[in-house]
């Protein structure tokens, strides 16, 4: 199998010794199917013991192993190294706290879609005994997009208004919203208005689609984000229109 | 070192820990529950299972058909008292996720859909596409977000088990962003940490799978059950072990050597047509496939690779639509890791380790024989997996006996624990916990390299106890664990870091998998026989006189673990031969 050298350019910052964070250069001979969390992997086995990171699945769907690579957000287990030049670059995911090298601090996404109550609401929960509730494909097809996320943030590290304004709900967390409003078995959406539509981020949320682009699983979060504004528009104006109306 | 109080403490967030955490919630709103993980939940590994979860729900199906299947997949290893339970249950706890808003895929009516599945005499599979472990991990990751007395540490791992007098008191678990320990003190603890496919080389466990809370349990005298068991999956993809799901051959994908030749009609389960059919050819049981696998690699009938010898898996007539349908992430996988379409290519494929079937001894109440300590999920040894899981029976278990567990810790709990037990002792424990982990941040002088080390055990188990063992290879591979162990003694840590110190975490999850590995081995020697993933070339035959029994490999702090035996439950399937393909008729 071809093999070639890369020179792999890794963030590194322990916040107990170092005042800011610097890049350390390993030299890795890659072979031609590896994906760059194989490099990182060889350096961790081979080179250097004290690189932190996170990974587990290596198949792009448990969302550990998100990093900035050459400029771009990718999950490293799903980023092919054929497809960089000699030099690669890496770094931890933009716009969260990074905690050591290329670990950051997810905590404000974690709240965020805690805030959004991501879950099915309804009025009365159905016992078990009662069957399972009839959905048609054509229902499930109208959401099951977004609950493809794997939460790898990769769409909060492009997000440019996530990257200026941090009380911004954000992608994920407003994808996963919509998902279970428009789910045909939940009743919640009135309930997440509160969260959701009141987010000052929505509105100003621009959409770059940044954070489509750079998706793994094609969830378009920004599509979603364009299509609460829409349903938050028209509730709001049917409010004055039909007082009545259920939200 | 702080402690932090609760009622139970749960260790691992993945389906079992989560199922087990909301039954809690919802049994008893009162009690304080620390769900404690050393990946945020929705890591963990469950996320990667694909094909579906089986349970009873069709009327051209029934219960004895699952418990059928069941008891004679796990080649009747299985106790039955267990399997019937888990049977009932599925397809409540089915519902019960697809209330909570798991996607699954639907019929044109509206109607939840199902898929064929190896080993099974009737489709009975629920599935959400191909990534059925994915959306059933968030949806119930995404639940528990609505119980306020459900308290998440996430990435704290857990190091011991505390217990006295035989009574669970808490765990001793490092919170890894700050490296500080901390004492979980909890009248009852559920162990959901899954299973232990990293201590081989080629599986498709990820990373985090590293046995720790089997290891864990094992170290303060509970047994692990049934270890010997390992299930080979038939397809992985050369390389990285990725899976390949039996969903694939259930949607009709059909597996062939070189020659293109249907191979496994050669291995009593033929004939190859009709297909698709139940319970024949490449919807045989998954050990069955994998021993196939390897009598053709040694008649020089498989295909040559850089990653070893692989068979092809052909899905191309299923075409286009239906693959993007059914299978999705199949044919994103295969072409992103392999540069296979499966679309116009058949897919190279080889057996990979994917589950232990064997692990913590509990009862049918995931109570384990430590007062207050309980199992569940890949991790517990029920047992309803006997000597080989059925596919799609797993993600089903967790669930049924995550919510068991939970319920069963409620109770325990709230009923006030155990007796009462010496503070002083608990201290103490607690103590000694603390300062094994501190001992091993601190070490100096240390030889040996944890990576080296690690390559090492993971060599050692393909070679002794892969596809097929013998005595000569069980002992190599128990001298070598042996060593293994004593070499551990004189690792140290070049991460002197308190912050996500991964130097230290692989230490330690390096310690659990010489402990389950050596069980492992140990177990596997002694049991003169071949029944279900457990083969022996010395020992061809099953031999029910001697080995109708559950296997019990015991902690020692010196030398080999102690190995008993006890009864399998049996209550109406008296142990039979295990027919597929067309001797069924």
């Amino acid at each position: 199998m071809r093999e070639t050298i890369h020179q792999l350019e890794v963030l590194r910052y322990d916040p107990e010794t170092d005042t800011a964070p610097h890049f350390q250069t390993y030299a890795v001979t890659c072979q031609e199917d590896w994906v760059v969390l194989d490099a990182i992997n060889y350096v961790k086995e081979n080179l250097d013991r004290t690189l932190s990171y996170r990974w587990s699945c290596h198949m792009a769907v448990c969302g550990s192993c998100g990093m900035v690579v050459n400029g771009e957000p990718v999950l490293s287990c799903h980023a092919f190294v054929r497809d960089y030049p000699e030099k690669i670059r890496v770094e931890p995911l933009a716009n969260f706290p990074i905690e050591r090298d290329l670990v950051v601090a997810i905590d404000d996404f974690v709240e965020k879609l805690t805030s959004v109550k991501p879950y099915i609401i309804s009025a009365e929960e159905r016992p078990v005994e009662s069957g399972e509730n009839l959905q048609s494909p054509e229902q499930l097809a109208v959401f099951k997009q977004y609950a493809d996320c794997i939460n790898c943030l990769l769409c909060y590290s492009a997000c440019p208004q996530y990257a200026l304004n941090d009380s911004f709900i954000g992608p994920a967390a407003l994808a996963l919203a919509h998902r279970y409003n428009l789910d045909s078995r939940d009743e919640g959406r009135s309930a997440r208005a509160d969260v959701v539509a009141s987010n000052p981020g929505i509105w100003e949320c621009s959409f770059v689609g940044a954070c489509s682009e750079v998706c793994p699983k094609d969830v378009d979060p920004a599509a979603a984000i364009q299509q609460t504004k829409i349903a938050s528009t028209v509730d709001y104006f049917m409010r004055f229109l039909m007082p009545w109306r259920k939200q | 070192m702080e402690t932090l109080t609760s009622d139970v403490a749960i260790v691992g967030a993945g389906g079992a820990g989560l199922r087990a955490a909301i039954a809690l919630a919802e049994s008893n709103p009162g009690l304080r529950i620390a769900l404690i993980s050393k990946v945020y939940p929705m890591r963990s590994h469950t996320v990667a299972a694909e094909g579906g979860a089986a349970g009873v729900i069709k009327d051209n199906d029934s219960f004895d058909n699952h418990f059928n299947d069941t008891v004679a997949g796990g080649d009747w290893l299985c106790d039955q008292d267990a399997v019937e339970f888990f049977i009932h249950e599925a397809p409540k706890e089915l519902t019960r996720i697809e209330h909570w808003g798991c996607p699954w895929s639907r019929q044109a009516d509206g109607h939840v859909a199902v898929r064929p599945f190896g080993g099974m005499k009737v489709e009975r599979t629920w599935y959400a596409a191909d990534k059925t472990g994915f959306h059933l991990l968030h949806t119930l990751f995404q639940t528990t977000l609505k119980y306020p007395s459900i308290k998440r540490y996430d990435e704290y791992f857990s190091t011991d088990i505390v217990a006295v007098d035989d009574a669970c008191q808490g765990v001793v678990a490092l919170e890894m962003r700050t490296g500080q320990l901390r004492f979980f003190r909890a009248k009852a603890v559920i162990i959901a940490t899954g299973g232990a496919g990293r201590i081989f080389p080629f599986t498709t466990n990820g990373a985090i799978k590293t046995g720790d809370g089997m290891a864990m349990a094992y170290r303060i005298g509970v047994p692990l059950k049934d270890m010997e068991f390992v299930q080979y999956h038939p397809t992985g993809l050369p390389g990285t072990g990725i899976l390949i799901t039996e969903g694939s051959r259930g949607e009709g994908g059909i597996l062939v050597n070189k020659d293109g030749y249907r191979y496994l009609q050669d291995y009593d389960l033929g004939p190859p047509d009709p297909w698709p059919r139940k319970k024949a050819m490449e919807l045989g049981p998954r050990d069955r496939l994998s021993q196939a696998f390897w009598h053709e690699q040694q008649k020089g009938r498989t295909i040559k690779t850089d990653y070893g010898d692989v068979v092809h898996l052909d899905l191309r007539h299923l075409g286009e639509a239906k693959i993007n349908e059914r299978l999705p992430m199949v044919r994103e996988l295969s072409k992103s890791y392999v540069g296979i379409d499966p679309v116009d290519a058949p897919i190279p494929v080889r057996p990979v380790v994917h589950y232990t079937m064997g692990g913590i001894d509990t009862d049918i109440n995931g109570a384990t024989r430590v007062g207050g300590l309980f199992a569940a999920g890949e991790c517990a040894c029920v047992s309803i997996n006997g000597a080989n899981r059925l596919g799609s029976n797993s993600l089903t278990e967790l669930l049924v006996f995550g919510a068991r567990a939970g319920r069963a810790a409620a109770e325990y709990a709230a009923a006030g624990g155990g007796a009462a037990v010496s503070e002083a002792l608990v201290t103490e424990q607690a103590e000694a916990a603390e300062n094994r982990v501190l001992a091993l941040f601190r070490r100096t002088n240390g030889i040996e390299d944890i990576a080296a080390l690690r390559r090492e055990l993971t060599a050692t188990m393909e070679a002794g106890a892969g596809i097929y063992r013998s005595e000569g290879s069980l002992q190599e591979a128990c001298a070598k664990m042996a060593e293994i162990r004593q070499r551990y003694a004189s690792i140290e840590l070049r991460d002197k870091s308190n912050v996500f110190n991964t130097d230290l975490t692989e230490a330690l999850e390096l310690k659990s998998m010489i402990d389950v590995a050596s069980a492992l081995a140990v177990s596997a020697y002694h049991r003169t026989e071949s029944r279900g993933s457990h083969q022996r070339l010395d020992y061809t035959d099953r031999d029910d006189e001697k080995f109708l029994k559950h296997s019990l490999a015991t902690y020692a702090a010196q030398g080999e673990p102690r190995i008993d035996y006890c009864d399998v439950v049996i209550t109406r399937s008296k142990p039979g031969d295990r027919v597929y393909g067309g001797k069924q008729e």
